[in-house]
Protein backbone atom coordinates (compact mmCIF):
# COMPACT_ATOMS: atom_id res chain seq x y z
CA UNK A 1 0.00 0.00 0.00
CA UNK A 2 3.07 2.27 0.14
CA UNK A 3 3.02 2.85 -3.87
CA UNK A 4 1.69 5.97 -3.19
CA UNK A 5 2.86 9.47 -2.52
CA UNK A 6 2.69 10.33 1.29
CA UNK A 7 0.98 13.60 2.02
CA UNK A 8 0.30 13.22 5.42
CA UNK A 9 2.84 11.21 8.08
CA UNK A 10 1.28 10.75 11.62
CA UNK A 11 4.13 9.72 13.82
CA UNK A 12 4.21 8.65 17.58
CA UNK A 13 1.21 10.60 17.87
CA UNK A 14 -0.26 11.16 21.90
CA UNK A 15 -3.21 13.88 22.24
CA UNK A 16 -3.83 14.80 25.94
CA UNK A 17 -7.48 16.46 27.04
CA UNK A 18 -6.20 17.76 30.67
CA UNK A 19 -4.69 13.94 32.17
CA UNK A 20 -6.78 11.87 29.79
CA UNK A 21 -5.21 10.67 27.06
CA UNK A 22 -7.34 10.70 24.05
CA UNK A 23 -5.24 9.32 21.39
CA UNK A 24 -2.02 7.04 22.20
CA UNK A 25 0.49 6.35 19.98
CA UNK A 26 -0.88 6.71 16.51
CA UNK A 27 1.16 6.18 13.43
CA UNK A 28 -0.56 6.20 9.90
CA UNK A 29 0.42 7.58 6.24
CA UNK A 30 -2.48 9.16 4.60
CA UNK A 31 -1.88 9.12 0.58
CA UNK A 32 -2.08 11.67 -1.79
CA UNK A 33 -5.45 11.83 -3.76
CA UNK A 34 -6.70 9.64 -1.70
CA UNK A 35 -9.86 9.56 0.31
CA UNK A 36 -9.27 8.45 3.74
CA UNK A 37 -12.23 7.23 5.98
CA UNK A 38 -11.74 7.46 9.94
CA UNK A 39 -14.40 5.45 11.52
CA UNK A 40 -15.11 4.06 15.17
CA UNK A 41 -17.45 4.19 17.69
CA UNK A 42 -18.22 7.95 19.27
CA UNK A 43 -16.08 9.46 22.06
CA UNK A 44 -12.74 7.12 19.85
CA UNK A 45 -10.80 10.33 19.09
CA UNK A 46 -11.32 10.43 15.04
CA UNK A 47 -12.42 14.36 15.27
CA UNK A 48 -9.65 15.17 17.86
CA UNK A 49 -7.01 13.40 15.28
CA UNK A 50 -8.28 15.19 12.20
CA UNK A 51 -8.84 18.71 14.46
CA UNK A 52 -4.72 18.45 14.56
CA UNK A 53 -4.08 18.45 11.07
CA UNK A 54 -5.15 21.78 10.97
CA UNK A 55 -4.74 22.83 13.98
CA UNK A 56 -7.92 23.33 15.38
CA UNK A 57 -7.29 21.96 18.71
CA UNK A 58 -5.80 24.85 19.06
CA UNK A 59 -8.26 26.50 20.52
CA UNK A 60 -8.90 23.80 23.07
CA UNK A 61 -7.94 24.98 26.72
CA UNK A 62 -6.05 22.79 28.88
CA UNK A 63 -5.18 20.22 26.33
CA UNK A 64 -1.59 19.11 25.14
CA UNK A 65 0.02 17.08 22.39
CA UNK A 66 3.39 15.02 21.92
CA UNK A 67 4.52 13.05 18.73
CA UNK A 68 4.81 14.65 15.10
CA UNK A 69 2.61 14.95 12.27
CA UNK A 70 4.02 16.05 9.01
CA UNK A 71 2.29 17.25 5.88
CA UNK A 72 4.76 17.21 2.78
CA UNK A 73 7.83 16.55 4.48
CA UNK A 74 6.92 19.76 7.35
CA UNK A 75 6.40 19.01 10.86
CA UNK A 76 3.07 21.25 11.46
CA UNK A 77 3.13 20.75 15.17
CA UNK A 78 6.27 22.34 15.66
CA UNK A 79 5.68 25.87 17.43
CA UNK A 80 7.07 27.60 13.92
CA UNK A 81 4.26 26.87 12.17
CA UNK A 82 2.52 29.51 10.34
CA UNK A 83 -1.02 28.33 11.02
CA UNK A 84 -2.80 30.45 8.93
CA UNK A 85 -0.56 28.88 5.95
CA UNK A 86 -0.98 25.68 7.24
CA UNK A 87 -5.21 26.01 7.74
CA UNK A 88 -5.00 28.02 4.36
CA UNK A 89 -3.49 24.35 2.88
CA UNK A 90 -5.55 21.91 5.10
CA UNK A 91 -9.16 23.00 4.47
CA UNK A 92 -12.33 21.71 6.67
CA UNK A 93 -16.13 20.80 6.09
CA UNK A 94 -17.64 20.70 9.66
CA UNK A 95 -20.21 18.34 11.13
CA UNK A 96 -22.71 20.94 11.19
CA UNK A 97 -23.32 23.21 8.42
CA UNK A 98 -22.22 26.61 9.41
CA UNK A 99 -22.23 29.13 6.85
CA UNK A 100 -21.78 32.69 8.38
CA UNK A 101 -24.45 34.84 8.23
CA UNK A 102 -23.71 36.76 4.86
CA UNK A 103 -24.63 36.26 1.25
CA UNK A 104 -23.38 33.19 -0.60
CA UNK A 105 -21.30 35.20 -2.31
CA UNK A 106 -19.23 37.08 0.48
CA UNK A 107 -19.10 33.41 1.96
CA UNK A 108 -17.14 32.24 -0.90
CA UNK A 109 -15.08 35.08 -1.10
CA UNK A 110 -14.17 35.25 2.75
CA UNK A 111 -11.67 33.03 2.93
CA UNK A 112 -9.62 34.81 -0.16
CA UNK A 113 -10.36 38.45 1.40
CA UNK A 114 -8.53 37.41 4.76
CA UNK A 115 -6.14 36.21 3.06
CA UNK A 116 -5.19 39.25 1.27
CA UNK A 117 -6.67 38.87 -1.95
CA UNK A 118 -7.86 42.27 -3.53
CA UNK A 119 -8.29 41.36 -7.10
CA UNK A 120 -11.98 41.66 -7.74
CA UNK A 121 -12.10 39.65 -10.62
CA UNK A 122 -10.06 37.18 -9.83
CA UNK A 123 -12.17 36.63 -6.03
CA UNK A 124 -15.25 36.65 -8.50
CA UNK A 125 -14.17 33.88 -10.83
CA UNK A 126 -13.20 31.94 -7.57
CA UNK A 127 -16.38 32.17 -6.05
CA UNK A 128 -17.84 30.76 -9.28
CA UNK A 129 -15.62 28.08 -9.67
CA UNK A 130 -15.91 27.19 -6.29
CA UNK A 131 -19.69 26.81 -6.62
CA UNK A 132 -19.26 24.70 -10.05
CA UNK A 133 -16.83 22.29 -8.10
CA UNK A 134 -18.86 22.02 -4.87
CA UNK A 135 -22.45 21.44 -7.41
CA UNK A 136 -24.47 23.72 -5.82
CA UNK A 137 -23.69 26.72 -9.02
CA UNK A 138 -26.85 25.32 -10.97
CA UNK A 139 -28.92 26.36 -7.49
CA UNK A 140 -27.78 29.53 -6.61
CA UNK A 141 -26.28 31.24 -9.76
CA UNK A 142 -29.34 33.97 -9.79
CA UNK A 143 -29.17 34.76 -5.83
CA UNK A 144 -25.71 34.90 -5.09
CA UNK A 145 -26.55 38.27 -3.02
CA UNK A 146 -29.34 36.54 -1.13
CA UNK A 147 -28.17 35.28 2.83
CA UNK A 148 -26.64 32.25 2.89
CA UNK A 149 -29.44 31.07 5.98
CA UNK A 150 -32.17 30.70 3.38
CA UNK A 151 -30.14 27.62 1.77
CA UNK A 152 -31.25 24.39 2.91
CA UNK A 153 -28.97 22.06 5.10
CA UNK A 154 -27.66 20.33 2.43
CA UNK A 155 -26.88 23.26 0.03
CA UNK A 156 -25.71 24.84 3.39
CA UNK A 157 -22.71 22.17 3.47
CA UNK A 158 -21.82 22.30 -0.22
CA UNK A 159 -21.49 25.78 0.59
CA UNK A 160 -19.17 25.12 3.31
CA UNK A 161 -17.33 22.86 0.73
CA UNK A 162 -16.85 25.69 -1.56
CA UNK A 163 -15.72 27.92 1.00
CA UNK A 164 -13.00 25.62 1.78
CA UNK A 165 -12.31 25.07 -2.21
CA UNK A 166 -11.89 29.00 -2.88
CA UNK A 167 -8.62 29.25 -0.79
CA UNK A 168 -7.30 26.26 -3.00
CA UNK A 169 -6.21 24.23 -0.08
CA UNK A 170 -4.47 20.97 -0.76
CA UNK A 171 -6.30 18.76 2.00
CA UNK A 172 -9.81 18.69 2.69
CA UNK A 173 -10.67 17.18 6.21
CA UNK A 174 -14.21 16.03 6.74
CA UNK A 175 -15.47 15.96 9.91
CA UNK A 176 -18.67 13.86 9.96
CA UNK A 177 -20.27 16.12 6.75
CA UNK A 178 -23.29 13.89 6.70
CA UNK A 179 -24.18 13.77 10.37
CA UNK A 180 -27.12 16.24 10.00
CA UNK A 181 -28.38 15.82 6.14
CA UNK A 182 -31.05 14.05 5.20
CA UNK A 183 -30.16 10.91 2.67
CA UNK A 184 -30.72 12.42 -0.42
CA UNK A 185 -27.91 15.53 0.33
CA UNK A 186 -25.99 12.59 1.87
CA UNK A 187 -25.75 11.48 -1.42
CA UNK A 188 -24.87 14.49 -3.46
CA UNK A 189 -22.30 15.27 -0.86
CA UNK A 190 -20.83 11.73 -0.99
CA UNK A 191 -20.88 12.07 -5.23
CA UNK A 192 -19.07 15.24 -4.83
CA UNK A 193 -15.95 13.94 -2.48
CA UNK A 194 -15.77 11.26 -4.71
CA UNK A 195 -15.63 13.67 -7.63
CA UNK A 196 -13.02 16.09 -5.33
CA UNK A 197 -11.03 13.14 -5.16
CA UNK A 198 -9.28 14.10 -8.39
CA UNK A 199 -7.69 16.94 -7.38
CA UNK A 200 -7.31 16.88 -3.56
CA UNK A 201 -6.18 14.56 -0.70
CA UNK A 202 -9.55 14.01 1.44
CA UNK A 203 -9.62 12.98 4.81
CA UNK A 204 -13.33 11.92 6.43
CA UNK A 205 -14.27 11.30 9.86
CA UNK A 206 -17.48 9.21 9.66
CA UNK A 207 -19.47 7.43 12.14
CA UNK A 208 -21.58 6.16 9.23
CA UNK A 209 -19.45 2.50 7.84
CA UNK A 210 -21.25 1.96 4.74
CA UNK A 211 -20.13 5.60 3.94
CA UNK A 212 -16.94 4.93 4.53
CA UNK A 213 -17.02 1.66 2.33
CA UNK A 214 -18.81 3.57 -0.44
CA UNK A 215 -16.66 6.92 -0.72
CA UNK A 216 -12.90 5.65 0.89
CA UNK A 217 -9.91 4.35 -0.48
CA UNK A 218 -8.52 3.61 2.59
CA UNK A 219 -9.88 3.17 6.02
CA UNK A 220 -8.28 3.47 9.45
CA UNK A 221 -10.33 2.13 12.29
CA UNK A 222 -9.73 3.76 15.50
CA UNK A 223 -10.72 2.58 19.12
CA UNK A 224 -10.37 4.22 22.47
CA UNK A 225 -7.22 6.31 21.22
CA UNK A 226 -5.59 3.65 19.27
CA UNK A 227 -5.63 2.80 16.32
CA UNK A 228 -6.95 -0.35 15.72
CA UNK A 229 -6.31 -1.22 12.20
CA UNK A 230 -5.39 0.66 8.97
CA UNK A 231 -5.40 -1.01 5.47
CA UNK A 232 -7.02 -0.28 1.99
CA UNK A 233 -10.68 0.33 2.54
CA UNK A 234 -11.52 -3.52 0.18
CA UNK A 235 -9.45 -5.29 2.53
CA UNK A 236 -10.49 -3.42 5.75
CA UNK A 237 -14.62 -4.30 5.24
CA UNK A 238 -13.77 -7.90 3.82
CA UNK A 239 -10.97 -9.28 5.39
CA UNK A 240 -9.77 -7.24 8.77
CA UNK A 241 -7.12 -8.53 10.36
CA UNK A 242 -7.75 -7.26 13.87
CA UNK A 243 -10.70 -9.56 15.52
CA UNK A 244 -12.07 -6.12 17.73
CA UNK A 245 -12.30 -4.12 13.55
CA UNK A 246 -14.62 -7.30 12.59
CA UNK A 247 -16.77 -7.57 16.12
CA UNK A 248 -16.85 -3.55 15.45
CA UNK A 249 -17.86 -3.70 11.78
CA UNK A 250 -20.41 -6.60 12.00
CA UNK A 251 -22.28 -4.24 14.89
CA UNK A 252 -21.30 -6.14 18.32
CA UNK A 253 -20.16 -2.88 19.89
CA UNK A 254 -20.37 0.91 18.64
CA UNK B 1 -59.39 21.16 47.38
CA UNK B 2 -56.39 20.73 45.22
CA UNK B 3 -57.40 22.54 42.22
CA UNK B 4 -58.49 25.58 44.57
CA UNK B 5 -55.46 26.08 45.95
CA UNK B 6 -53.57 25.79 42.60
CA UNK B 7 -55.72 28.55 41.92
CA UNK B 8 -55.07 30.85 44.43
CA UNK B 9 -51.75 30.26 43.59
CA UNK B 10 -52.21 31.54 40.14
CA UNK B 11 -54.40 34.50 40.82
CA UNK B 12 -51.66 35.82 43.60
CA UNK B 13 -48.88 35.33 40.53
CA UNK B 14 -51.35 36.94 38.05
CA UNK B 15 -51.33 40.03 40.48
CA UNK B 16 -48.22 40.78 40.45
CA UNK B 17 -47.29 40.35 37.07
CA UNK B 18 -49.97 43.16 36.27
CA UNK B 19 -48.90 45.27 39.12
CA UNK B 20 -46.18 46.75 37.42
CA UNK B 21 -47.90 47.66 34.11
CA UNK B 22 -50.41 48.74 36.81
CA UNK B 23 -47.46 51.34 38.13
CA UNK B 24 -46.64 51.77 34.58
CA UNK B 25 -49.96 53.10 33.21
CA UNK B 26 -50.35 55.23 36.46
CA UNK B 27 -46.97 56.79 36.24
CA UNK B 28 -47.97 57.85 32.48
CA UNK B 29 -51.40 59.19 33.45
CA UNK B 30 -49.79 61.46 36.20
CA UNK B 31 -46.96 62.63 34.04
CA UNK B 32 -49.80 63.49 31.38
CA UNK B 33 -52.14 65.06 33.50
CA UNK B 34 -49.66 66.95 35.58
CA UNK B 35 -47.73 67.96 32.16
CA UNK B 36 -50.38 68.71 29.81
CA UNK B 37 -51.76 72.08 31.26
CA UNK B 38 -48.18 73.78 30.87
CA UNK B 39 -49.02 73.80 26.84
CA UNK B 40 -52.14 75.76 27.67
CA UNK B 41 -50.07 78.52 28.64
CA UNK B 42 -47.00 78.15 26.70
CA UNK B 43 -47.16 76.55 23.21
CA UNK B 44 -45.15 73.27 22.50
CA UNK B 45 -42.88 74.54 20.11
CA UNK B 46 -42.08 77.52 22.58
CA UNK B 47 -41.33 75.21 25.44
CA UNK B 48 -39.06 72.99 23.54
CA UNK B 49 -37.21 76.00 21.47
CA UNK B 50 -37.48 78.20 24.50
CA UNK B 51 -33.89 79.41 25.11
CA UNK B 52 -34.24 80.69 28.64
CA UNK B 53 -35.21 78.95 31.94
CA UNK B 54 -35.49 81.38 34.00
CA UNK B 55 -38.72 79.77 36.16
CA UNK B 56 -38.91 82.20 39.13
CA UNK B 57 -38.38 85.79 37.33
CA UNK B 58 -41.23 87.95 36.79
CA UNK B 59 -42.27 87.42 34.43
CA UNK B 60 -41.19 83.75 34.44
CA UNK B 61 -39.31 82.14 31.31
CA UNK B 62 -40.16 78.57 30.53
CA UNK B 63 -37.51 77.78 27.76
CA UNK B 64 -36.31 74.03 27.79
CA UNK B 65 -33.67 73.89 25.04
CA UNK B 66 -31.10 74.87 27.40
CA UNK B 67 -32.08 71.66 29.59
CA UNK B 68 -32.57 69.67 26.48
CA UNK B 69 -29.09 70.42 24.86
CA UNK B 70 -27.76 70.10 27.91
CA UNK B 71 -29.04 66.37 28.34
CA UNK B 72 -28.02 65.74 24.73
CA UNK B 73 -24.52 67.17 24.84
CA UNK B 74 -23.82 64.98 28.55
CA UNK B 75 -25.31 61.77 26.99
CA UNK B 76 -23.47 62.31 24.11
CA UNK B 77 -20.14 62.77 26.13
CA UNK B 78 -21.00 59.77 28.14
CA UNK B 79 -21.08 57.41 24.88
CA UNK B 80 -17.86 58.36 23.90
CA UNK B 81 -16.47 56.30 27.34
CA UNK B 82 -18.87 53.66 27.58
CA UNK B 83 -18.92 52.73 23.63
CA UNK B 84 -15.15 52.06 24.02
CA UNK B 85 -14.72 50.73 27.30
CA UNK B 86 -17.92 48.57 27.34
CA UNK B 87 -17.70 46.77 23.97
CA UNK B 88 -14.09 46.70 24.29
CA UNK B 89 -14.12 45.30 28.02
CA UNK B 90 -16.28 42.54 26.33
CA UNK B 91 -14.68 41.76 23.59
CA UNK B 92 -11.70 41.03 25.92
CA UNK B 93 -13.63 39.45 28.12
CA UNK B 94 -15.58 36.77 25.52
CA UNK B 95 -12.87 36.33 23.20
CA UNK B 96 -9.31 37.32 24.37
CA UNK B 97 -9.32 36.22 27.92
CA UNK B 98 -8.80 32.83 29.34
CA UNK B 99 -10.98 31.36 32.03
CA UNK B 100 -9.58 32.25 34.79
CA UNK B 101 -9.62 36.09 34.11
CA UNK B 102 -13.45 35.84 32.86
CA UNK B 103 -14.16 34.76 35.97
CA UNK B 104 -12.76 37.83 38.13
CA UNK B 105 -13.23 40.21 35.59
CA UNK B 106 -16.96 39.88 34.93
CA UNK B 107 -18.57 39.92 38.26
CA UNK B 108 -16.02 42.80 39.01
CA UNK B 109 -18.11 44.78 36.32
CA UNK B 110 -21.47 43.53 37.34
CA UNK B 111 -20.28 45.48 40.71
CA UNK B 112 -19.27 48.68 39.20
CA UNK B 113 -23.44 48.07 38.29
CA UNK B 114 -24.61 48.14 42.18
CA UNK B 115 -22.29 51.39 43.33
CA UNK B 116 -25.22 53.42 44.23
CA UNK B 117 -25.58 56.93 41.78
CA UNK B 118 -24.84 58.88 45.01
CA UNK B 119 -21.92 57.54 45.23
CA UNK B 120 -20.38 58.15 41.85
CA UNK B 121 -21.59 61.74 42.04
CA UNK B 122 -19.58 62.52 45.54
CA UNK B 123 -16.40 60.65 43.55
CA UNK B 124 -17.47 63.21 40.86
CA UNK B 125 -17.44 66.03 43.09
CA UNK B 126 -14.74 65.40 45.00
CA UNK B 127 -12.25 63.70 42.99
CA UNK B 128 -13.15 64.33 39.22
CA UNK B 129 -13.89 67.88 39.53
CA UNK B 130 -11.20 69.23 41.19
CA UNK B 131 -8.88 67.39 38.21
CA UNK B 132 -10.78 68.21 35.30
CA UNK B 133 -10.63 71.81 36.74
CA UNK B 134 -6.79 71.57 37.29
CA UNK B 135 -5.66 69.63 33.72
CA UNK B 136 -8.03 72.64 31.43
CA UNK B 137 -7.53 75.24 33.83
CA UNK B 138 -11.41 75.68 34.06
CA UNK B 139 -12.92 78.25 36.85
CA UNK B 140 -15.14 75.22 38.01
CA UNK B 141 -14.46 71.85 37.42
CA UNK B 142 -18.79 71.15 37.59
CA UNK B 143 -18.66 70.89 33.99
CA UNK B 144 -20.76 69.17 31.20
CA UNK B 145 -17.75 67.04 30.44
CA UNK B 146 -16.83 66.10 34.34
CA UNK B 147 -21.00 65.02 34.13
CA UNK B 148 -19.98 62.56 31.02
CA UNK B 149 -16.93 61.04 32.05
CA UNK B 150 -18.93 59.86 35.00
CA UNK B 151 -21.65 58.66 33.54
CA UNK B 152 -19.70 57.08 30.94
CA UNK B 153 -18.93 55.02 33.64
CA UNK B 154 -22.03 54.51 35.29
CA UNK B 155 -23.65 52.97 32.19
CA UNK B 156 -20.50 51.29 30.62
CA UNK B 157 -21.56 48.07 33.16
CA UNK B 158 -25.04 48.20 30.95
CA UNK B 159 -22.88 48.04 27.55
CA UNK B 160 -20.16 45.62 29.27
CA UNK B 161 -22.94 42.69 30.07
CA UNK B 162 -25.47 43.23 27.24
CA UNK B 163 -22.69 42.90 24.69
CA UNK B 164 -20.86 40.16 25.92
CA UNK B 165 -24.59 38.45 26.35
CA UNK B 166 -24.43 39.31 22.30
CA UNK B 167 -20.80 37.86 21.46
CA UNK B 168 -21.47 34.80 23.42
CA UNK B 169 -24.88 34.62 21.60
CA UNK B 170 -22.58 34.14 18.57
CA UNK B 171 -21.93 30.08 17.48
CA UNK B 172 -18.85 29.09 17.88
CA UNK B 173 -19.00 27.36 14.86
CA UNK B 174 -18.02 30.93 12.94
CA UNK B 175 -15.09 31.23 14.69
CA UNK B 176 -14.38 27.87 13.87
CA UNK B 177 -15.07 28.38 9.89
CA UNK B 178 -13.45 31.20 10.08
CA UNK B 179 -9.95 30.08 11.12
CA UNK B 180 -10.38 27.28 9.24
CA UNK B 181 -10.15 28.85 5.95
CA UNK B 182 -7.12 30.77 7.15
CA UNK B 183 -7.97 34.08 9.11
CA UNK B 184 -6.60 34.94 12.33
CA UNK B 185 -8.00 35.97 15.81
CA UNK B 186 -8.50 39.53 14.76
CA UNK B 187 -10.26 39.34 11.20
CA UNK B 188 -12.42 36.51 12.70
CA UNK B 189 -13.00 38.93 15.14
CA UNK B 190 -13.90 42.13 13.50
CA UNK B 191 -15.24 40.31 9.79
CA UNK B 192 -17.60 37.45 11.61
CA UNK B 193 -18.07 37.79 15.55
CA UNK B 194 -18.66 41.84 15.39
CA UNK B 195 -20.81 41.95 12.93
CA UNK B 196 -23.14 38.52 13.62
CA UNK B 197 -23.31 40.28 17.09
CA UNK B 198 -24.03 43.57 15.67
CA UNK B 199 -27.25 44.22 16.58
CA UNK B 200 -26.73 43.30 19.56
CA UNK B 201 -24.45 45.44 20.57
CA UNK B 202 -26.22 48.50 19.13
CA UNK B 203 -28.88 46.88 21.35
CA UNK B 204 -26.20 47.52 24.25
CA UNK B 205 -25.62 50.55 23.39
CA UNK B 206 -28.97 52.36 22.87
CA UNK B 207 -29.56 50.98 26.51
CA UNK B 208 -26.44 52.22 27.83
CA UNK B 209 -27.86 55.71 26.36
CA UNK B 210 -31.60 55.91 27.88
CA UNK B 211 -29.28 54.36 31.45
CA UNK B 212 -27.24 57.69 30.94
CA UNK B 213 -29.99 60.11 29.80
CA UNK B 214 -32.35 59.20 32.69
CA UNK B 215 -29.88 59.39 35.31
CA UNK B 216 -30.16 62.30 37.78
CA UNK B 217 -28.58 61.84 41.03
CA UNK B 218 -24.66 62.13 39.76
CA UNK B 219 -25.42 64.83 37.03
CA UNK B 220 -27.20 67.03 39.79
CA UNK B 221 -24.21 66.83 41.80
CA UNK B 222 -21.25 67.12 38.69
CA UNK B 223 -22.64 68.90 36.04
CA UNK B 224 -22.50 72.61 38.00
CA UNK B 225 -26.22 73.15 37.16
CA UNK B 226 -26.21 76.58 35.42
CA UNK B 227 -28.88 76.50 32.73
CA UNK B 228 -27.87 77.76 29.56
CA UNK B 229 -27.26 76.26 26.45
CA UNK B 230 -23.80 74.96 26.45
CA UNK B 231 -21.30 76.23 23.71
CA UNK B 232 -18.43 73.45 24.85
CA UNK B 233 -17.92 70.57 26.69
CA UNK B 234 -16.05 72.50 29.56
CA UNK B 235 -18.62 74.57 31.05
CA UNK B 236 -21.94 73.69 33.45
CA UNK B 237 -24.96 72.83 32.45
CA UNK B 238 -28.23 72.01 33.96
CA UNK B 239 -29.66 68.26 32.16
CA UNK B 240 -33.35 67.53 31.94
CA UNK B 241 -33.30 65.36 35.27
CA UNK B 242 -31.21 67.18 37.14
CA UNK B 243 -33.61 70.37 36.81
CA UNK B 244 -36.41 68.38 37.91
CA UNK B 245 -34.90 67.01 41.18
CA UNK B 246 -33.29 70.53 42.11
CA UNK B 247 -36.24 72.58 41.49
CA UNK B 248 -39.25 69.98 42.55
CA UNK B 249 -39.01 70.88 46.40
CA UNK B 250 -39.33 74.41 45.48
CA UNK B 251 -42.08 74.82 43.31
CA UNK B 252 -45.71 75.52 44.87
CA UNK B 253 -48.02 72.51 43.51
CA UNK B 254 -50.67 73.28 40.69
CA UNK B 255 -48.13 76.17 39.87
CA UNK B 256 -46.63 76.72 35.85
CA UNK B 257 -43.50 76.32 37.49
CA UNK B 258 -44.96 72.73 38.61
CA UNK B 259 -46.38 72.03 35.45
CA UNK B 260 -43.18 72.34 33.37
CA UNK B 261 -41.21 70.30 35.45
CA UNK B 262 -44.29 67.21 34.54
CA UNK B 263 -43.59 68.29 31.16
CA UNK B 264 -40.11 67.91 31.07
CA UNK B 265 -40.18 64.52 33.01
CA UNK B 266 -42.77 63.75 29.80
CA UNK B 267 -40.26 64.41 27.59
CA UNK B 268 -37.61 62.27 29.53
CA UNK B 269 -40.06 59.94 29.30
CA UNK B 270 -41.31 59.65 25.38
CA UNK B 271 -37.39 60.13 24.69
CA UNK B 272 -36.27 56.97 26.88
CA UNK B 273 -39.34 55.26 25.39
CA UNK B 274 -38.35 55.91 22.38
CA UNK B 275 -35.35 54.48 22.86
CA UNK B 276 -36.31 51.04 24.92
CA UNK B 277 -38.69 50.30 21.72
CA UNK B 278 -35.86 50.88 19.59
CA UNK B 279 -33.86 47.88 21.24
CA UNK B 280 -37.10 46.12 21.73
CA UNK B 281 -37.46 46.24 17.78
CA UNK B 282 -33.47 45.16 17.25
CA UNK B 283 -33.68 42.59 19.73
CA UNK B 284 -36.92 40.72 18.17
CA UNK B 285 -35.41 40.85 15.00
CA UNK B 286 -31.76 39.66 15.76
CA UNK B 287 -33.06 36.61 17.12
CA UNK B 288 -34.63 35.73 14.23
CA UNK B 289 -31.64 36.17 11.70
CA UNK B 290 -29.31 34.18 13.84
CA UNK B 291 -32.03 31.90 14.82
CA UNK B 292 -32.35 30.13 11.75
CA UNK B 293 -28.62 29.71 11.53
CA UNK B 294 -28.22 27.93 14.84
Amino acid sequence: MDKHEVQIRVSNLNFFYGKTCALKNINMDIYKKKITAIIGPSGCGKSTLIRLFNRMNDLVLNSRVEGHIYIDGEDILSAKTDVVELRRKVGMVFQKPNPFPKSIYRNISYGLEVNNVKNKKYIEEKVIDSLKNSALWEEVKDRLNESALMLSGGQQQRLCIARCLAVEPEVILFDEPCASLDPISTRKIEELITELKKQYTIVIVTHNMQQAARVSDYTAFLYLGELVEYGTTEKLFTVPENPKTEEYLSGKFG
Amino acid sequence: MQKIKENIYRYIFAVLAFASIIFLVGITITLFKEGMPLFKEIPFKNFIFGRDWYPTYDPPDYGALPLISASVFVTLGALFVCIPLGIGSALYINEIAGYKQKSILKPLIEILAGIPSVVYGFFGMVIVAPFVQKIFNLPTGLTAFTGSLILGIMATPTVTSLTEDALSFVPNSFREASMAVGANRWQTLVKVVIPAAGSGISTAVILGISRAIGETMTVLMVTGGSAVIPKSFFQPVRPMTATIAAEMGETVVGSLHYHSLFAIGLILFVITLFFNIIAEFIISRYRLKLGAGR
